[in-house]
């Protein structure tokens, strides 16, 4: 029998805790498959951070480092100006990377930090239990925006990707979703030219993924995947915001 | 030993850290520290190690934890409004135990406080600062030539625990000029580093640098672990220096800038005929107890002398368990006392004329 399908060899063969119906086990597998092909895993390491992602560390077969909330951008700039041949990435949530870590992420992509960020955008705090995050839509429920985010009182959501492609030094930044088979192959396609574009010209490469939270957005898996399609793609668009100079 | 040069205490401060293998250096701008950047800018690039502007002290602290990671020498500096903001960084790093040298060049508080010196980050540095049960080894010099061995020291030592190391100056110190010399450190050989991010090749369990331990079980024994090696510290770390101490009726604890100050203090009251003397902490974390309590088995008085509002001053009635009279003298705000303030203070317990 002809093996078509096998796990990546850079995600570990363990269970997760994440939700049922959650998207990170896609991205998880997305950024796995990117390594195993770039053939970097024996020189990548990456850097989990504080929120539903705490224990990414667990699920890659790869060195990493956990990071303080909203840290890994300057604690992934710290190994890469230590280790500079090494492959470094950061794997963000919106509270991490939108909220409290807005400096640090933006700093890191205007030095051009050669490191590859996954910033996964799902509108809410999704480990603390489902607390409006900068990037929850307007008049979105959420256990903190109970009669939905009333933009008059707590403004409106950060479109991250289009905000960090006005900074001269990234190379690329793009905006992606994992709702359906043709959008999860679209993503593969980011993250993995978020990888070469550090590997091969030493540049800064953002990949912003439109995930699901089924458990506190209250909807099933399935019906996440079309909450995401309908609300989310129209207010965060999807597509390139930034490419390298000689693709364009 | 090389030949003597003339320098700044903060730029002393930096060709040390070179000389000890620092790598990296992320720092922000902030007085009085600044020209430990400054000279650190212009000599990282010319050896080919790294100098980098953070985006802000919490980013500084943050690069220095993914840096010390990494398994490279690594140093980060600030002053007092800075040095807060890293205690965040600081609990991760003692918490993921990472070694990596900590500079606190301290000015007066709180808040924004003064850009002149003081010692009012005593508590902060040597009790805690961030969340949980962790603690720095506090280094605290002198001179500038103390300044040099003390930040070579430090890296040794946060090596040696896999522990974070502050050097606890004051802006006077980092502004003097000293003549200093460096010890030669070409033959040195730093420690491997193998539980060091460096990438998963197989040889090895991968490696992983967190401070995160959901079960109670393995956090409490984390902890025990990281008690286990303070109690070593606790043992073999303690550092102080005396002056003038085996006679004295009266003794000045005091350290830094203080430290300097007190003695002359003391040679005044020498001259009249009082017998004064100085014990100075160098380690002032871990404290270095037993050497005061020895002093304190003779019957004498003593007088804690600090830049703060009384800091020191409970870790010296700790150390001698209220056995004598300790006294205090403090300026704030960042007022240097001067010899004859510390002097007439002296006269003044001498004279029975101050409670204790």
């Amino acid at each position: 029998m002809r093996l078509v399908f096998d796990r990546p060899q850079s995600l570990a063969d363990v269970q997760t805790h994440y939700c049922p119906g959650c998207t990170h086990g896609i991205i998880h597998r997305l950024i796995a498959e990117a390594i195993d092909e770039l053939d970097v895993a024996d020189r990548t390491i990456g850097v989990a951070p504080v929120g539903c992602a705490v224990l990414a560390y667990n699920y890659f077969n790869l060195d990493f480092q956990e990071a303080a909330h909203g840290r890994a951008p300057a604690v992934a700039t710290g190994i890469k100006r230590a280790l500079p041949d090494r492959v470094v990435f950061t794997y963000q949530g919106d509270g991490d990377l939108a909220s409290i870590g807005t400096a640090e992420i933006i700093h890191a992509a205007n030095r051009g930090e050669a490191i590859t960020v996954v910033y996964v955008n799902n509108t809410v705090y999704g480990m603390t239990g489902g607390q409006m995050a900068p990037t929850t839509l307007p008049g979105q429920k959420t256990t903190t925006s109970p009669y939905g985010r009333d933009t008059d009182l707590a403004g409106y959501p950060i479109r991250v990707a289009e905000m960090l492609s006005t900074l001269v030094a990234p190379q690329y930044i793009a905006r992606v979703a994992v709702n359906s088979a043709p959008n999860i192959q679209k993503a593969k396609r980011a993250i993995k030219k978020a990888f070469e574009i550090q590997v091969n010209d030493n540049g800064f490469a953002l990949v912003e993924v439109l995930s699901t939270c089924p458990t506190n957005w209250g909807l099933t898996p399935e019906k996440s995947l079309r909450w995401l399609e309908e609300n989310m793609i129209p207010y965060y668009p999807l597509g390139d915001f930034k490419v390298p100079k000689e693709v364009e | 030993m090389s030949e003597k040069l003339l320098m700044r205490g903060n730029e002393a401060l930096g060709e040390a850290a070179l000389k000890a293998g620092c790598q990296l250096y992320f720092a922000y701008p902030i007085t009085p520290q600044s020209e430990l950047p400054e000279y650190l800018s212009r000599r990282m690039p010319e050896i080919d190690r790294v100098f980098l502007q953070a985006e802000s002290e919490i980013a500084a602290i943050n690069m220095v934890y993914g840096a010390a990671g990494a398994g490279v020498r690594v140093m980060t500096s600030s002053s007092s409004p800075g040095i807060s903001l890293k205690q965040e960084g600081l609990s991760y790093i003692a918490g993921a135990q990472l070694p990596c040298v900590i500079v606190n060049m301290s000015r007066g508080g709180p808040g924004l406080g003064s850009i002149q010196p003081a010692q009012s980050d005593y508590f902060q540095a040597t009790k805690g600062g961030g969340h949980g049960d962790y603690h720095l080894i506090v280094l605290a010099p002198a001179s500038v030539q103390e300044i040099v061995d003390l930040t070579i020291l430090a890296f040794d030592l946060a090596d040696k625990y896999r522990n974070p190391v502050m050097i606890m100056g004051d802006g006077l110190l980092g502004q003097m000029m000293e003549p200093v010399s460096f010890p030669d450190r070409s033959d040195v050989v730093l420690p491997e580093k193998p539980w060091a991010t460096t990438g998963y090749t197989g040889e090895r369990p991968k490696n992983i640098i967190r401070s995160l331990e959901l079960q109670p079980e393995r956090l409490e024994a984390h902890n025990q672990k990281l008690q286990e090696k303070y109690a070593d510290m606790i043992a073999t770390q303690k550092r102080s220096d005396e002056y003038l101490t085996d006679d004295a009726d009266i003794v000045l604890i005091a350290f830094g800038t203080v430290a300097r100050i007190c003695r002359s203090a003391i040679d005044m009251a020498r001259e009249k005929g009082i017998k004064a003397g100085l014990f100075r902490p160098i380690s002032l974390w871990p404290f270095p107890d037993e050497s005061l309590a020895k002093l304190g088995d003779k019957e004498r008085t003593f007088l804690t002398v600090e830049m703060s509002c009384g800091q020191m001053i409970e870790d010296v009635k700790l150390a001698l368990e209220c056995r004598r009279p300790v006294h205090f003298y403090g300026r704030v705000g960042g007022i240097v006392p001067s010899p004859e303030e510390v002097l007439d203070k002296i006269e003044q317990i001498v004279a029975g004329r101050c409670e204790a």
